[in-house]
């Protein structure tokens, strides 16, 4: 078996240097790499951000805001169907269901089909026909019982999540910064990262709100103290312009002329006073709508509203036909950019809470990777001393696989697009320690066989063969433990996981056919009696 | 000359010992379970939820007087403790009921420029919330026993449900002393660790797997020799390899330990305790047990050349 036919040779020759090729990418400057000719690959590894510093923000969805958000709306739809069918009930939310109590109670039929009329398909598809989003029942005498489908609240929560994250996305994309990971985690988590970045306030300011903009009409006679009548909402005053004189709180409609889905622009202006404010303009329809509604209602106040608050509650002086106006209220050139920045990529679908946060300044970043950096290479070279003092210069060979060992687990992990941590780090410093294994096993099987009577050629193709079902047993039972590790665990350890994977399969590699091959080539050249090892 | 850190054809009667080394891996399991149930884990904010602040200072920080700078607070139970340089502090609080993360963080800002002089950076600010803690716990053990199922039905199609059990028996042995070696000392409990263990798992089973490899092997080359001396004849046959092996890993996890930082520092003592941990309980633990269950010794009926060759028997009943 000492013999390695052509095709073998090629390919680990072939393996091994593009593993190496793929390596060398990480070692280049930013200004080599510009240089460096297309056809080679170009990936480098992406430093974790335990390793380069930024904000690790988590957050979760406020799902059950968004079911009752849904309940409401549906007890509307339903309400406004019975109407038209001139069906008269009453009806209320309790234990996240609509109860709907039927005054005439032989209409119960007549009811049940209207509520069917009312029902969404949803997650359609042409394979699909979807869920229900609704399912009901008589719960007693001229009583309907409707809830939300379990089936419809997941594609719902899933589609929250996908909006969110595309808002996520723009509102992060307008701050300019470099690589953000936003991604899906378990049921109903976004995962923010961006790198670099060392103020996670920022951040989370701009991913944290909601920014829901409704535009609505200003009930002027109600004042501060007073009773709110029914079809209308009290809001209270952002600050800046409570202290400019301007009231507490103020009544408006509950009837929303616009909203922030109609907005198709919006970013930094100046008002004729040349103080910052933000500028918007609507898209098609909502310029319509705005020019009819400013043109029935001169003289009167409307109210912007974000997130609760009332920003703004200008008086509509003229109609407003262009479909594009100013937000004014005491802003600062940062704060209305801001603003224009968050109308702009839309509001979230629901609200999000942060539940881990983790900022890695630059400067422990740049420690890490320093101190990773020293280990690696000192750990590298005692191994490597150890090696050549045990098994001389058998041990030679196998620091030539490990080498080329190593060089592939950088080459494998930039390929792959992974990112390198801390615990990374420590993946690949013990993969250096335990590729030795292999070697180790072979060569103390070709030891023992040489001890045992064999001719030294003969205890060479022995040694490689029986410790070759070893070796795989024993790196495969690792190798399980390392997917496992990468299944069910998060973060830091999946990093861990993903080096430790690599490293067994390279390891397996350099050993059982880069070193065999090495060791069968000097072996027919010298064709050695004795082995030192 | 070579260096050989073991003797050629060492013949340690290492069976002999495991009535010691039950004794012993039992003394230290049960003052595992009771370190761990008086005195606990120092879990970090992965698991306990929290948060956590690392900050630099110019000079050597006075641990004491942040320590009162943010008893100042009243924010409960606050540790300050230096993280491996006298310039590097780490604070830990925890969650604060009706004040935000950022609150708190903007509070102990205010606090500490009155107990440290001169410039403070702020290296790292983590808090996790008790939610996603307890999802990370359950995450890591699952983690943990899955990968232990998962190795124990491999080995079980390897080699047979003995080899299975005594592996997975090892394996449960090295996991509770580690844990216990982190009750004991007080190290800090987190997600890398866990990365440990379950690196541990894979580092003792590599080494139990090599061990059982060579007995299965000699169960087929001996068919006649008693099994305790079978025993001590695979452990000496891959003795060398074993020393050999843990001593690369160690040379490696040294400097990880020495030269890593502080932020790998608790990891590479995990291993380190791991390997002597891993190694002992493959030659003591997982090696001896086979001596509790009956092995197949009739398998294998071809003559291996050189070896004793005895007409093949009939199977046991």
């Amino acid at each position: 078996m000492l013999n390695f036919p052509r095709w073998k040779v090629i390919t680990i020759c072939l393996l091994s240097f593009l593993g190496i090729l793929m390596a060398v990418p990480n070692f280049l400057s930013d200004e080599q790499l510009a240089n460096y000719p297309d056809f080679l690959p170009d990936h480098q590894l992406t430093l974790g951000l335990d390793l380069q510093g930024g904000v690790h923000l988590l957050w979760e969805v406020d799902l059950t805001e968004v079911e009752k958000e849904k309940l409401e709306s549906r007890r509307g739809d339903i309400r406004d169907a019975f109407r038209k069918e001139k069906i008269v009930l009453r009806s209320s939310i309790r234990n996240k269901a609509i109860h709907i109590n039927l005054t005439d109670k032989s209409q119960t039929e007549k009811a049940l089909e209207v509520i069917g009329d009312t029902v969404e398909m949803l997650g359609e598809s042409l394979t699909n026909s979807g869920v229900a989003d609704i399912e009901y029942e008589v719960a007693g005498d001229g009583i309907i019982v409707v809830r939300l489908t379990q089936e419809g609240l997941v594609i719902r929560g899933n589609d929250v999540i996908t909006q969110s994250i595309e808002v996520i996305r723009r509102r992060i994309d307008g701050m300019g910064t470099t690589e953000p990971t936003i991604q899906k985690q378990g049921d109903g988590r976004i995962l923010v990262q961006v790198p670099g970045l060392s103020d996670p306030q920022k951040l989370k300011d701009l991913v944290g709100k909601t920014a829901k903009l409704t535009f609505q009409l200003v009930n002027a006679a109600v004042g501060v103290g007073d009773r709110v009548p029914p079809g209308y909402e009290r809001f209270p005053m952002a600050e800046n312009e409570r202290r400019s004189g301007l009231p507490e709180s103020i009544v408006v409609s509950k009837r929303k002329i616009l909203t922030g889905e109609n907005l198709k622009k919006a970013g930094l202006g100046y008002d004729q006073n040349n103080q910052p404010a933000v500028s918007f303009t609507f898209d098609r329809i909502g310029g319509k709508k705005f020019a009819d509604v400013t043109r029935k209602n001169i003289n009167r106040q409307f109210a912007i509203i974000l997130d609760n608050v009332i920003i703004s509650a200008p008086n509509i002086q003229t109609a407003i036909l262009s479909g594009s106006g100013i937000i004014t209220g005491n802003f600062t050139v940062e704060s209305a950019s801001e603003l224009g920045l968050l109308l702009q990529a839309g509001a979230l679908p629901a609200r999000l809470t942060v539940v881990e946060e983790r900022t890695v300044g630059p400067d422990l970043g740049a420690d890490n990777i320093e101190a990773g950096k020293i280990a690696a290479i000192i750990g590298l070279a005692a191994v490597m001393v150890y090696i050549v003092l045990s098994y001389g210069m058998f041990g030679m060979v196998a620091n030539f696989a490990l080498m080329i060992n190593i060089g592939m687990i950088f080459g494998l992990l930039s390929m792959l697009g992974a990112t390198l941590t801390m615990p990374g780090v420590a993946g690949i410093v013990l993969t250096v320690g335990m590729a030795v294994d292999a070697n180790v096993l072979i060569f103390e099987r070709i030891r023992e066989e040489f001890r045992g009577g064999k001719k030294a050629l003969a205890a060479l193709d022995t040694g490689f063969e029986k410790a070759f079902s070893t070796i795989v047993d024993a790196n495969v039972t690792t190798f399980i433990a390392a997917i496992i590790l990468f299944q069910f665990g998060s973060g830091p350890i999946k990093g861990f996981a993903v080096t430790l994977a690599i490293g067994i399969a390279t390891s397996m590699f350099t050993a059982v056919s880069l070193s065999r091959m090495i060791i069968s080539f000097w072996a027919i050249r010298k064709r050695p009696t004795t082995l030192k090892i | 000359m070579l260096l050989k850190l073991v003797p050629t054809n060492t013949n340690i009667r290492f069976i002999d010992f495991r009535k010691m080394a039950y004794v012993l891996s039992l003394v230290m399991i049960v003052s595992s379970f009771g370190l761990y149930f008086t005195k606990g884990l120092n879990y970090g904010i992965d698991f306990e939820g929290g948060i956590m602040i690392e900050i630099g200072t110019e000079g050597p920080a006075n641990i004491t007087r942040i320590r009162a700078a943010m008893k100042s607070l009243n924010m409960g139970d606050v540790k300050v403790q230096e993280f491996g340089a006298s310039n590097d502090v780490l604070i830990r609080l925890e969650h604060q009921e009706g004040l935000t993360v950022d609150q708190v963080v903007e509070k102990v800002r205010e606090v500490l420029p009155g107990a440290i002089d001169g410039e403070i950076s702020y290296r790292r600010t983590e808090t996790v919330g008790s939610t996603v803690s307890s999802e990370l716990i359950s995450d890591g053990i699952l983690a943990v026993l899955y990968a232990m199922g998962a190795v124990l039905i491999y080995i079980w199609l390897r080699f047979e449900w003995q080899f299975g059990m005594g592996a997975v028996i090892a394996l449960i042995h090295d996991v509770i002393l580690t844990i216990g070696m982190f009750s004991f000392t007080g190290m800090e409990f987190n997600l890398s660790t866990i990365a440990a263990i379950l690196t541990i798992v894979g580092y003792s089973l590599n080494d139990t797997v090599v061990v059982y490899d060579r007995i299965r092997e000699n169960l087929r080359k001996f068919r006649k020799k008693p099994m305790t001396e079978l025993l001590n004849l695979s452990i000496n046959d891959t003795l060398s390899r074993t020393v050999m092996t843990s001593v690369t890993t160690l040379i490696a996890l040294a400097s990880l330990f020495f030269l890593g930082g502080e932020g790998i520092h608790g990891f590479a003592a995990a291993m380190i305790w791991g390997i002597f941990v891993g190694t002992y309980s493959s030659i003591f633990i997982a090696a001896p047990m086979l001596l509790w269950v009956e092995l197949q010794r009739e398998n294998d009926t071809s003559p291996t050349p050189g070896m004793e060759v005895l007409p093949p028997k009939k199977k046991r009943a």
